[in-house]
């Protein structure tokens, strides 16, 4: 809550005359019943007419002053709901930009997708609602109950029963239907995952034959929702009926009561009729109530959501600057028994790593799907932080550099290449905006992508749609190259990046990464020996640990399991 | 009009839906009635009751008593069939939306994959769920508030009129200025919403974009850049959510004005009347509750007619579905295939102006191997589809053992094949579930059989609960690899006496690669196979290449009668052989 309330503090006048004014507007509302009372009382029982044409301007005075009112109140309100959510939604976007790897795997793309849109409307949503009726319904209810104490304190006593007796209605048919509405919920999705399964996995269904079956599975997910359904249906539909015969019952009993004080002359029949209107009113503003909770409930179930978010301190921090210690280490990156595990209390993905890379050398690096190759080398930008044991960039720690220095002295290109919306120019100027032409080109050339940029309409500026979906596999992989050879980094990480790329593009790649025009420290990752052979050294892991390191005629000779991966991958070469 | 014309097709064609609950239906429309009269007699009484109290010490308490009773027996009335009412509709509702959507799965089940490969699957999943439960809601719960409101200001009209028509004629007089304020607010605001739409659907997609990226965003240190274009967004969403917001919360006060301003009007006319004592002071109470009541049904009936126009949208699009030809089910239900398959000048195109197979022939015999050859997107799967007959021919036939496939139906064909596909498809429920997921009266032996068949024994029995494990959607606890692995044990339970493999393993890692290519071997052991493949060696040793190219079969032949040609084949083969040898030298 307490970061909603930040974000209210600049709309502090707005949300302050939002309730005002329609708190103004309710106490129309609440003077209705006694103008007309006044009417019938001083008017027409002792045959003034002026009274009526006083009464009538009266009535349309307040129904123009509580439009004003309640225009003004909803204008605020909104302006208040809005501009703060529109601020928390920003927030939270630049938030979890400083979140780490870690943190976001975590809690998962789709979650951050979930608080970022649907959650922070239901914040929206909520905010709008409560500072219009918080404070409208209660007043009207306790107002009604007060105006009923000045005409008759007797009777008011059944306003007080009746509105406990409503809230209590209220709150229980609630209680119950609430679990049953989760409940339909959770019925919702399943059928939903069933859907999407069964129009994907259509090839597969017709051809196994299982569509009878897969159709059963539905109908009995749909069947068992429908019987929740039902039940849960039969007992919220006795709120209405509940609630209205309660104040149907207190309007009889206000009936019986006030007759008796008429006869006693303690009151008069317009203060009757007043009375009866003021017990509707209270059933009323007590079913928008109602709603109103639901909709404060969930949205201060998706506020916590959201806070959560932004309770979570960025798990990594960087110091201000760099020490600007020497970094003319031979060595451009080491590790020194390294130790990683994703959570607490998962199994070490990682374990006791240590090797080093001089300058300018290529390093390979090669195992099987989930043997910690990814793992590795995102240690050495950062992305995580080692929980044992120390990863040095050109000879220091790399906690000590600044998070800009490490991203500039370090050149990433991850396995599923990510391009944005905008133009092939947007994108590989991701890390810095103002890199000219003339180094752009350079970089395509070297990521073998000049080509097939020369040849799009537009060259540099040739869109480039969501996710990159108007570019092959192959091409969106060279651009993420190009993007990382822009800023001409120490180290350039390769994580199987080439893997959609035909041989020979694949090895012209390799031969201008090997002849860089400034010193420049590669590590490739691969599944794939051909890749690799040629780097001065390759690292063979297997399940988190090094198995085997060297060179590839080196490791042919001495690490089964290189030779091993070797030998699959080329038998038919030798076979020929 | 045409939201009504548009609302009795619809509610025409939902007839048949309708059926099973018709006594929900008809209580619904009783109880509302009902309840509408019970509503209107209420003030009525209490209007009475109020005559009952002409001043001090002139009371009518035996008359009033009667009246008393009288509201008693209506509030109990009014709370039960206001209480069936609701149950009811909703019944109906529920009914209704439970049969469209088995009707839609059903549907699913048989519509051509033509229709189902052009339509995005969430755009479908959208119209079963979403969509169906906008009908049962909008269409049913709309008509009971439509048919309420309806005969509320018939009901309160008649009580008027007899009452006294001067009243009434002034109520009514006013009438269409509450009606023009509705329909002037909801014009405005639907064009503001629909505004906010379309940017709260450019900002969700925009935020798709970046969270995806988000580690790129971070690698890169483009934070700002990416702060800025969603704050752009984001201002513009604050601005269009503000507009209709704003108005459209005017919708409530306007007529709530409108609302009042009656009142103040009757109440002016009914005191002036009163004065004279042409009307009672009850009978005034009884049009003052009238006068704030009357309003009432057309601000629901306003917010009736969007919903309702929501809802003929929303069923144009089932019934879209719905209406789709199905595949024909016609032809031989059962046939035991040898294996011989042969295509005879067949050509097929999925859309008119693209040929894409012209003209083509081919003649396997029983076991042999055929491998498709080709780039990505070169059309491979095109031939798969034909062969199940997920499309069919244009022109020319392929036939099974000498009989056009046309003649059988399709369960009948499909029931010879085995299928391993790229995208490996897996249900979410248990790993025994999905091994026998075509077979599920297979014994638990057959089933561990089958998964050692594929090498996946080991691994599913390292599991937490081994082969009663749930895999998550889509498998998103399992590798690649392993989801490879489990459907081509799913397909091992079976070995049909053909087979089509898409062997692709470009994200698998060698040693499971190695494990896969194992079990590939040992199910083509004499059966006819249709090889999508990758590896040098699979498609060295088919006995037909087929080589694609960019939708079209560009040759075909054995490897030897291909590199003799030297054409796309051996330029293909060349090029990937010679980047490995040169990477060897």
């Amino acid at each position: 809550m307490k970061y909603l309330l930040r974000k209210l503090k600049p709309f502090r006048k707005e949300s302050i005359l939002a309730p005002a004014f329609k708190m103004l507007e309710a106490m129309f509302d609440l003077l209705v019943p006694m103008v007309v009372a006044y009417v019938i009382d001083s008017g027409v029982r002792v045959q003034d007419q002026p009274v009526l044409y006083r009464g009538f301007v009266m009535l349309i005075l307040m129904a123009i002053v509580g439009l004003a009112c309640s225009f003004t109140a909803q204008y605020f309100s909104a302006k208040a709901a809005i501009g703060s959510t529109t601020a928390l939604r920003h927030d939270l976007y630049a938030h979890i930009q400083t979140l780490s790897f870690r943190d976001q795997d975590r809690i998962g793309v789709s979650t951050l997708m979930t608080r970022l849109t649907a959650d922070i409307l239901q914040v929206q949503n909520g905010v709008n609602l409560f500072l219009r009726l918080f404070l409208r319904s209660p007043f009207i209810v306790f107002g009604a109950l007060i105006m009923a104490f000045s005409i008759s304190s007797r009777i008011s006593l059944i306003f007080l029963g009746g509105i406990a007796l409503l809230f209590l209605c209220v709150i229980v048919i609630m209680r119950i239907t609430g679990k049953g509405f989760r409940d339909i919920q959770k019925y919702m999705d399943k059928l939903t995952l069933l859907s999407r399964e069964n129009l994907e996995g259509v090839r597969v269904i017709r051809a196994f034959r299982a569509e009878d079956a897969e159709e059963q599975s539905f109908r009995e997910q749909n069947q068992d929702m429908q019987k929740q359904q039902f039940r849960t249906g039969r007992v919220s539909a006795l709120l209405g009926p509940l609630t209205g015969v309660t104040v149907n019952l207190c309007i009889i009993l206000i009936l019986h009561l006030g007759a008796g004080q008429v006869n006693g002359g303690i009151l008069l029949s317009g203060q009757v009729v007043a009375l009866v209107n003021y017990m509707n009113q209270i059933l009323v503003e007590l079913v928008k109530l109602a709603n109103l909770v639901v909709t404060l409930s969930k949205a201060s179930a998706s506020m916590n959501r959201v806070s959560q978010i932004l309770d979570t301190c960025p798990g990594m921090q960087y110091p201000e600057s760099s020490s600007s210690a020497s970094t003319d280490s031979d060595t451009a990156v080491s590790f020194d028994h390294v130790s990683l595990r994703y959570s607490e209390s998962g199994e070490a993905s990682l374990r006791n790593l240590t090797f080093q890379v001089r300058r300018g050398e290529t390093l390979g690096i090669i195992g099987g799907t989930g043997c910690g190759k990814t793992s590795l080398v995102s240690l050495i930008p950062r992305f995580y932080d080692a929980t044992e044991g120390e990863v040095c960039l050109g000879g220091r720690n790399v906690r000590s550099y600044a998070r800009g220095e490490i991203i500039r002295k370090v050149g990433v290109v991850m396995q599923r290449p990510h391009l944005f919306q905008g133009t092939i120019r947007s994108n590989l100027t991701l890390g810095c905006p103002d890199a000219d032409d003339t180094v752009l080109w350079e970089a395509l050339e070297q990521a073998q992508a000049a080509e097939f940029v020369r040849e799009k309409k537009g060259g540099l500026d040739a869109e480039v749609e969501q996710e990159g979906r108007n570019l092959s596999g192959g091409q969106k992989q060279r651009l993420t190259i190009a993007r990382a050879l822009i800023n001409k980094p120490e180290v350039l990480i390769l994580d199987d990046a080439s893997s959609a790329l035909d041989y020979a593009t694949d090895a012209a790649l390799r031969r201008n990464l090997s002849s860089l025009s400034w010193p420049c420290t590669v590590i490739l990752v691969s599944q794939r020996t051909a890749t690799i052979q040629q780097a001065d050294r390759i690292l063979v892991m297997d399940h988190g640990q090094i198995v085997g390191q060297g060179t590839h005629s080196a490791l042919l000779r001495d690490c089964p399991l290189y030779r091993e991966i070797h030998e699959s991958q080329y038998q038919e070469g030798e076979a020929e | 009009m045409k939201l009504l014309r548009g609302y009795t097709k619809v509610f025409r064609r939902l007839m048949g839906d309708l059926r099973p609950n018709r006594m929900d239906l008809i209580l619904t429309l009783v109880c509302s009635l009902l309840v509408t009269l019970c509503q209107l007699y209420i003030p009525v009484l209490c209007g009475h009751a109020v005559d009952t109290m002409i001043g001090a010490g002139g009371v009518r308490f035996d008359l009033l008593r009667n009246i008393l009773l009288r509201i008693l027996v209506c509030s109990c009335l009014l709370a039960l069939s206001q209480w069936v009412m609701t149950a009811c509709s909703q019944r109906l509702s529920f009914g209704v939306s439970f049969r469209l959507r088995n009707r839609l799965i059903r549907k699913i089940q048989t519509l051509p994959l033509s229709y189902l490969d052009t339509h995005p699957s969430g755009d479908m999943v959208s119209r079963m769920i979403t969509d169906v439960e906008n009908i049962s809601e909008g269409m049913l719960m709309g008509l009971t508030q439509l048919f309420t409101g309806l005969t509320m200001i018939i009901g309160v009209l008649i009580i008027m009129a007899r009452l006294s028509l001067g009243v009434s004629a002034v109520v009514v007089g006013m009438t269409p200025l509450g009606m023009a304020t509705a329909a002037f607010i909801v014009r405005r605001t639907s064009k503001y919403f629909k505004k906010q739409s379309v940017i709260r659907g450019k900002e969700t997609a925009l935020i798709h974009e970046l969270m995806d990226g988000q580690k790129v965003v971070q690698a890169f240190g483009y934070e700002k850049g990416a702060l800025e274009r969603f704050d752009e967004v984001n201002e513009e969403l604050r601005d269009a959510s503000m507009k209709a917001t704003f108005f459209s919360s005017l919708t409530n006060p306007s007529t709530r004005m409108v609302n009042n301003l009656v009142y103040a009007v009757v109440c002016l006319v009914c005191s002036l009347l009163a004065i004279r004592q042409s009307i009672t002071i009850g009978e005034f109470s009884i049009f003052l509750s009238y006068a704030g009541q009357y309003a009432k049904p057309f601000n629901e009936i306003s917010g009736v007619i969007t919903e309702l126009q929501n809802s003929v949208a929303c069923s144009e699009r089932v019934f879209e579905i719905l209406d789709t030809l199905e595949e024909d089910v016609s032809g031989e239900k059962e046939y035991q295939a040898e294996g011989n398959v042969s295509l005879d000048h067949v050509s097929f195109r999925y859309r008119e102006d693209v040929p894409l197979i012209d003209d083509f022939s081919l003649d396997v015999r029983k076991g042999q191997r055929i491998a498709i050859v080709g780039p990505t997107g070169c059309g491979k799967t095109t031939l798969i589809n034909l062969l199940m007959r997920f499309y069919d021919v244009h022109s020319g036939t392929i036939s099974l053992d000498g009989k056009d496939i046309r003649t059988l139906s399709r369960s009948a064909l499909r029931a010879n094949w085995g299928m391993v596909l790229q995208d490996t498809w897996l249900k979410s429920g248990t790993v025994r579930e999905n091994i026998a997921f075509g077979h599920r009266e297979a014994s638990e032996e057959e089933i561990i059989q089958a998964a050692k068949d594929a090498h996946i024994d080991g691994f599913i029995r390292q599991l937490p609960k081994g082969y009663d494990t749930e895999i998550a959607e889509n498998g998103a606890n399992l590798s690649q690899g392993q989801k490879q692995l489990l459907c081509i044990a799913r397909v091992m339970l079976a070995l049909p006496p053909m087979l089509i493999l898409d062997e692709a393993t470009s994200s698998i890692d060698t040693r499971t690669e190695i494990l896969i290519q194992r079990a590939f071997s040992r199910m083509m052991k004499g059966r006819t196979s249709f090889i999508v493949a990758h590896r040098l060696s699979t498609i060295r040793e088919a006995d037909t290449i087929l080589v694609m190219k960019s939708g079209h079969l560009v040759e075909m032949g054995n490897h030897r009668s291909l590199m003799d040609q030297n054409g796309f084949y051996a330029e293909l083969y060349n090029s990937q052989f010679s980047g490995a040898e040169a990477a060897e030298a």
